[in-house]
């Protein structure tokens, strides 16, 4: 009865091909909107230069958005916080780098990357210790209670806001690019920013890694289960809290490393980014589907990529756009791009 | 007949009845028992944000629903006086024209996102009315032919709210009643008007529904209720309220900006006074917005105080200068979420 | 024959609802033990109480002298509990080779144990490397009870397998049940289906109410239509 050698492709079905382009399309979005945006700007350089500026600014924000997208998805937690944790990220890393200047001033690679090394290190230390406490002191006892968690995270947003001044003091703290980052590259007539090369490749690299991560490590098995059937996985044995204290702090030290990263992007730090970030960090987390880094990159690249798009063709509505962006894609999917959460 | 005007909803304890009543009684008397241009504001800026927090309450404390829209509605209210009375001549039909158009935009407006929320997870909707309004508030200072960008508009009010209008020629109480008081009364009689009809819909059959909505959806569907309905005109009607404060406040300052009315800070400020206050009380909204408006306005000059004089201890005066206020009362906020939540009302009535 | 599981007195409430009212339960070790009852009887939420799901509020819980009532689900799993639920708990988005792997715990699957399984569920063998979402409601509940069993388990709750399954799959699942017992596991089932009950239990429970109300042999049950029809509303022939 049972023929151990049977070739398993062929003698399963597969999908009708309906459902396999409906399953496909999410991935599609990026490239449609990358065609749409060539024809409403017609020019192909400025195109280049936009997408490639969209596609930076997309990664940075998938970068902040991959931690609560899995927050939210493992523990069903919605934490306002993380947009402290950004603004945190991003002062502690300008502290470093300025006080790095030296090393910054110079013409070496190596020394400016070694700066922004630093630098990172710092901001995600930083972030992902005071994660830890967020999660210890303000996150567990309202466990399951959506309404106070959003009224406590969003109150230790506005403490940490205030902290920041007290710290750092009121001002905006401008922060300049290391020498070797400054500038851009021409190729053709495409102006290719050093640093948003710089962003786009650690980006891709965050994604590669955390994708990796969670397909071929246990730990990351266990956290797509979690993030589908918390119950079930405590049930095998497994101690699912530990598991989203891992992801919480993990979550909070990549918005520390997207702060300082978003800081040298736009070479100014303000209290407030975080905050403001953090609407862009929704409309992603909502795009992509609650629990999804695939669907969080996605969304991040598709938000990137409008932003800069509008921002050349009608600057006054590009946050608007991405709202219509939100409504678009949730009345098509109405739980996102590439939902992994329950049902 | 006081029953049929509170709708049978008391403050249920001494302590409260004390409070609500004095804090009824000093803006009442405002304008002549404490006499000023300053302490007037206060008292203004009171009745505007009890009917503000009170109408968010409606939305938050009994349907459940956070959102953080509200100070878009407000603001709506706020700009459809504004933008009446610059391209009207200032008179009262142009205030009408004005915050009817307002009403009717901020309760559409409301409509679309309560059916749009209809879709999507509830837990979507928070992310999503933050994303909303922060759009709204960078529309609104981009768009300056319009709506005179992050400077906003100023404008005429209709003669009997200016103070050149005497409405009594002789002073009452060493005061002048001139049309900054009369002005007073009509935010003051507005606010009351507004506070009662909002204790009049909680305490309605709809409203209980909304009650039932709040602690168990999945329940309240069940027994028949459509609950996409009654979320929805919880969330009109919570707009509509909010466009009308932004109409007084409108009237009142002479001045809307983004930064008067768009801002998160006042978002943030609605939510801190509805939570410290007691949600799902109403009661919450006025001890709540009564005690944040003067501690904003006084406690900073107390803490600008106390930071001099602790001027030699570094960290210590930093702590307590006024510009730390935020500090405070966000820590104050976190602390009431987690042990008052109830508010100061729900203590008041003995209940945590 | 000792009693690995025992419940004296347990009652569970859910919110406000007061579902499990002095639940007496036991379960000898090495048997197969139904528990069937009508919806509503509390069966599901007796199950859940063991596994520490919901939280016992009075009585005892006793598990091979190990006091079940303090401890987390995690913490009953590893004492060697395995749980199948009502909605199989199948992690769509993952393989079933991911499935199987978490199911394994500490360390690699032992060989022979998947060779058994696959020989009872060769589907599962078919669609290793698929994700488990494109499986059938059967085979979702092969996998579930495959996850169960490629551990050795001193318990095994079960929560009514047949339900929603075509008559050849229920066929096919008491075949492996049949096996399953053949390794004298404990397994404590729910089960609607009185044939599947029949033809599996060793002892049976009937509850009522959030209450047990009958407890005996199986044997004893089937061979009385008068019992089964004053406990369950109907007999032996009449329900498939």
């Amino acid at each position: 009865m049972t023929d151990r050698t049977s070739d398993t492709a062929s003698a399963i079905p597969a999908p009708p091909l309906a459902e396999r382009l409906k399953a496909q399309a999410p991935y599609w979005t990026v490239p449609a909107l990358a065609v749409l945006g060539l024809v409403l700007i017609a020019d192909v350089s400025t195109w280049g230069t936009l997408t490639l500026a969209g596609l930076a600014m997309g990664m940075l924000i998938f970068i902040m958005a991959s931690g609560l997208t899995l927050v939210f998805g493992l523990m069903d937690v919605l934490n306002f916080g993380h947009g402290a944790f950004i603004s945190i990220g991003a002062f502690v890393g300008a502290t470093v780098l300025l006080a790095l200047g030296a090393w910054t001033g110079s013409d070496s690679l190596a020394l400016n990357l070694g700066a922004v090394l630093l630098a990172i290190v710092a901001a995600m230390l930083a972030t992902g210790g005071l994660g830890w406490f967020f999660e210890r002191v303000i996150v567990k006892p309202v466990y399951g209670a959506h309404l106070k968690q959003i009224l406590v995270t969003m109150g230790g947003l506005i403490v940490a806001e205030e902290l920041i001044h007290l710290i750092w003091g009121p001002n905006q703290i401008p922060l300049p690019r290391p020498e070797v980052l400054k500038g851009s590259w021409v190729v053709g007539d495409v102006i290719v920013e050093k640093y948003r090369v710089l962003a786009v490749v650690l980006g891709a690299a965050i994604f590669v890694g955390l994708r990796w991560a969670l397909v071929h490590t246990k730990l990351g098995l266990l956290i797509r289960a979690g993030v589908e059937n918390g119950e079930m996985v405590e049930a095998l044995g497994y101690r699912v809290r530990r598991l989203f204290v891992l992801v919480f702090v993990a979550g909070s030290a990549l918005a520390g490393l997207g702060g300082v990263m978003w800081g040298l992007y736009d070479e100014i730090i303000t209290a407030q980014m975080g905050l403001n970030i953090l609407v862009l960090v929704f409309i992603v987390v909502i795009i992509g589907g609650l629990g999804s880094v695939e669907g969080c990159f996605i969304g991040a690249l598709l938000v990137g990529l409008m932003a800069n798009y509008t921002g050349f063709l009608a600057p006054k509505v590009a946050l608007g756009s991405n709202i219509l962006l939100m409504v678009v894609i949730l009345m098509w999917r109405p739980r996102g791009l590439l939902p992994a959460g329950k049902g | 007949m006081l029953r049929t005007l509170l709708s049978e909803d008391f403050p249920r304890s001494r302590a409260l009845t004390a409070v609500v009543l004095l804090i009824v009684v000093g803006l009442a008397l405002a304008p002549f028992a404490f006499p000023g241009i300053r302490s007037l504001n206060t008292a203004a800026t009171i009745c505007i944000f009890i009917v503000l927090v009170a109408s968010y309450d409606l939305l938050l404390g009994y349907t459940g629903i956070v959102s953080f829209a509200h100070t878009m509605f407000f603001g709506i209210g706020a700009y459809g006086v504004a933008l009446a009375l610059k391209a009207f001549p200032a008179s009262w039909g142009a205030v009408a024209l004005g915050a009817g158009a307002g009403l009717v935009l901020a309760m559409a407006l409301a409509l679309v996102i309560g059916l749009f929320a209809l879709r999507v997870q509830a837990i979507f909707f928070a992310m999503v009315t933050l994303a909303v309004a922060s759009a709204f508030l960078i529309l609104a200072s981009q768009l300056s032919g319009i709506t005179g960008g992050e400077d906003g508009l100023t404008y005429r009010v209709p003669r009997e709210l200016s103070p050149a209008f005497k409405l009594i020629s002789a002073k009452v109480m060493d005061v002048r009643v001139d049309g900054r008081v009369v002005s007073y009364y009509l935010i003051f009689g507005s606010a009351l008007a507004l506070v009662l009809g909002l204790l009049r819909v909680v305490n309605s059959p709809f409203g209980r529904v909304l009650q039932a909505i709040r602690e168990n959806e999945f329940r309240a569907e069940a027994i028949g209720y459509r609950t996409a309905f009654y979320r929805t005109a919880a969330t009109c009607l919570s707009a509509g309220a909010a466009a009308l404060a932004g109409v007084l406040m409108a009237l009142w300052t002479k001045y809307t900006g983004p930064d008067t009315t768009l801002s998160l800070s006042i978002m943030i400020d609605i939510l801190l006074m509805v939570v410290i206050g007691g949600m799902g009380t109403i009661y919450g909204a006025v001890v709540g917005a009564t005690l944040f408006v003067l501690a904003k306005n006084y406690l900073q000059v107390l803490m600008a105080s106390a930071a001099e004089t602790t001027a030699g201890v570094p960290l210590l005066s930093e702590l307590v200068s006024p510009d730390r206020w935020l500090l405070w009362l966000g820590i104050l906020f976190v602390l009431s979420v987690y042990f008052f939540p109830a508010g100061i009302v729900g203590r008041l009535r003995g209940r945590v | 024959m000792a009693d690995l599981l025992r419940l004296e007195g347990v009652h569970t409430h859910i919110g406000q609802y007061h579902i499990l009212q002095g639940v007496d339960l036991v379960v000898p070790e090495g048997e197969l033990t139904m528990l069937l009852g009508r919806n509503g009887a509390g069966k599901t939420t007796t199950l859940r109480t063991v596994m520490g799901m919901w939280r016992a509020s009075a009585g005892e819980l006793g598990f091979a002298g190990t006091d079940l009532k303090p401890l987390a689900t995690p913490d009953i799993a590893r004492l060697g509990v395995g749980y199948v639920p009502e909605n199989m708990g199948v992690f769509a988005a993952l393989t079933v080779r991911e499935n199987m792997i978490l199911a394994a715990r500490d360390g690699a699957m032992d060989e022979g144990r998947l060779d058994w399984i696959f020989s009872l569920f060769p589907a599962l063998k078919k669609f290793w490397g698929l994700p488990a979402g494109n499986l059938s409601g059967g085979q979702k509940q092969m996998l579930s009870i495959a996850r169960a069993m490629i551990e050795p388990r001193r318990l095994i709750l079960i929560d009514e397998p047949s339900k929603g399954l075509a008559p050849a799959i229920v066929d096919a699942l008491i075949e492996a049940m049949r096996e399953l017992k053949r390794t004298a596991t404990t397994i404590l089932m729910v089960e609607q289906n009185f044939r599947m009950a029949q033809a599996l239990g060793d002892g049976v429970a009937v509850m009522d109410d959030g209450r047990v109300v009958h407890a005996g042999r199986m044997a004893d049950l089937a061979a009385d239509p008068d019992l089964q029809a004053r406990l369950l509303g109907l007999s032996l022939g009449a329900h498939q």
